[in-house]
């Protein structure tokens, strides 16, 4: 028997082709995913809210899906737009998996879906190596964070597709230096757009909406320069399509045993009523 | 913390390895890490260790091999170590249209089988 054996395996790779096989699978039903990665607190909730209502508004066919250690709290939160909701709950699991997602749409997510919201677990740093097999993936980051945040957690930042500050009602109050938020954006994800958004004040509530409808609609979303794939494939620009296979991981992975992971349980809420109303946009490309 | 769920992968594709090739234990298992891959060397090595009880790997060290993040520019050609954090515009001209060419890697470069017990036995009776 050889000593040594020179494996050269991806470790992400099963979920990276799960996600890839989830992307597809949705795209093929008509649906694209927007993951939302921020900080516990950030105001993912807050700003849903306010886009579920306005995509009901507009007859926009959404649905979402919300990720929590515990608590239904946010779910009921979402519901309350009227669209379908889902929680999950990660039994203490700091981030969702693919694999979990999937298992969770399956027999839920509604057939003529055409954007799904997944509010990912309050974290900035796991849930940035997990693609979910989303079409945009959103990091957001509140003015009361400090200016360095994207310094931080540049894994998060540095594969966001699209940036969104949110809270910006307190920005003043807070002394939020903008431009110092943009400069560390633009470090670790050139190109990347950063929109500035309050929930609470109705400001630039739609911009998510926008874009998601935009990526749904097949036009090519931000690539990272960070985004593992665009790195793999060594070619940034070519096309702006995200949606290619990433190579270096087809060494046997796929016939191996499945590791278990808990799925936690999962609740749906059924919708209430509605709220509010959208706003101008305001935003800049880092 | 991810680190756990990233170790059990490894633990996973290592027991299949085993299993293909026959092999009754393991004494290292050594791991590619780019800079920029968002794993923590030390909590990977921490969560790696309960991973592998009850398994194959049981007593298998991690070592984990740094890769360091480069970057390219389109524009000019310039290319650079990136830091951490990366500095992913270029550092030569400012331009945005750059790539990376290492940094993000995580991924299993090689295991050392261990002798399994039978093998040390057949090897003793010699
Ligand atoms: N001033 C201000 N406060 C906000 C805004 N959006 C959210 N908040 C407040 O920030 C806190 C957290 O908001 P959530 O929407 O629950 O944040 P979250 O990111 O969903 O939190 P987790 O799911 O626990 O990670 C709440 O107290 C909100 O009222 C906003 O636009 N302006
Ligand atoms: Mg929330
Ligand atoms: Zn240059």
């Amino acid at each position: 028997m050889c000593r040594v054996t020179d494996l050269q395996q991806a470790v992400m790779a099963r979920n990276d082709d799960r996600a890839e096989h989830l992307r597809a699978e949705l795209a093929a039903g008509g649906t694209a995913t927007v993951n939302l990665l921020s900080s516990p607190g950030s105001g993912k909730t807050a700003l849903l809210e306010a886009e579920l209502a306005l995509a009901r508004e507009r007859g926009v066919a959404v649905a979402a899906l919300t990720a929590d250690l515990a608590t239904e709290n946010d779910a009921r939160r979402l519901a309350r737009s009227g669209v379908p909701c889902k929680q999950v709950l990660t039994d203490g699991l700091c981030h969702l998996e693919a694999d979990m997602l999937a298992g969770h749409l399956a027999g839920w997510l509604p057939g003529d879906t055409r954007l799904l919201f997944v509010e990912n677990v309050g974290n900035l740093v796991c849930p940035a190596s997990y693609d979910l097999g989303e079409s945009l993936r959103v990091v957001l980051a509140s003015v009361t964070e400090g200016e360095d945040k994207p310094l931080k957690y540049p894994t998060a930042f540095g594969t966001a597709q699209l940036v969104l500050v949110t809270k910006e009602d307190i920005a003043e109050a807070v002394g939020f230096d903008r431009d110092a938020f943009l400069t560390h954006v633009r470090q670790v994800n050139p190109g990347v757009e950063v929109a500035f958004t309050s929930a609470r004040a109705q400001l630039g509530v739609g911009v998510l909406l926008e874009r998601a409808l935009a990526v749904a609609d097949g036009a090519a979303a931000h690539r990272p320069v960070m985004d593992r794939r665009t790195a793999a494939h060594g070619h940034a620009h070519d096309d702006g399509h995200r949606h290619e296979h990433a190579h270096g991981h087809e060494h046997g992975h796929r016939d191996g045993p499945e590791h278990e992971h808990s799925h936690g349980h999962a609740h749906e809420h059924g919708p209430d009523q509605g709220l509010s109303h959208p706003h101008a946009p305001a935003h800049v490309r880092g | 913390m991810h680190e756990m769920s990233i170790a059990m992968a490894v633990v996973c594709q290592v027991e299949e390895a085993a299993r293909a090739h026959g092999a009754e234990g393991v004494e290292t298992v050594t791991l590619s890490v780019g800079e920029l891959a968002g794993v923590v060397p030390d909590a990977l090595r921490f969560s790696f260790s309960l991973a592998c009880e009850g398994t194959v790997l049981a007593g298998a060290e991690l070592v984990t091999e740094h890769v360091a993040g480069r970057a390219r520019c389109e524009s000019c050609g310039g290319e650079w170590a990136t830091g951490v954090p990366p500095r992913l515009c270029c550092t030569r001209c400012g331009d945005s249209r750059t790539r990376l060419l290492s940094g993000r890697e995580l991924g299993i470069a090689t295991v050392r089988w261990a002798e399994g017990p039978q093998r040390a036995r057949a090897l003793e009776e010699l």
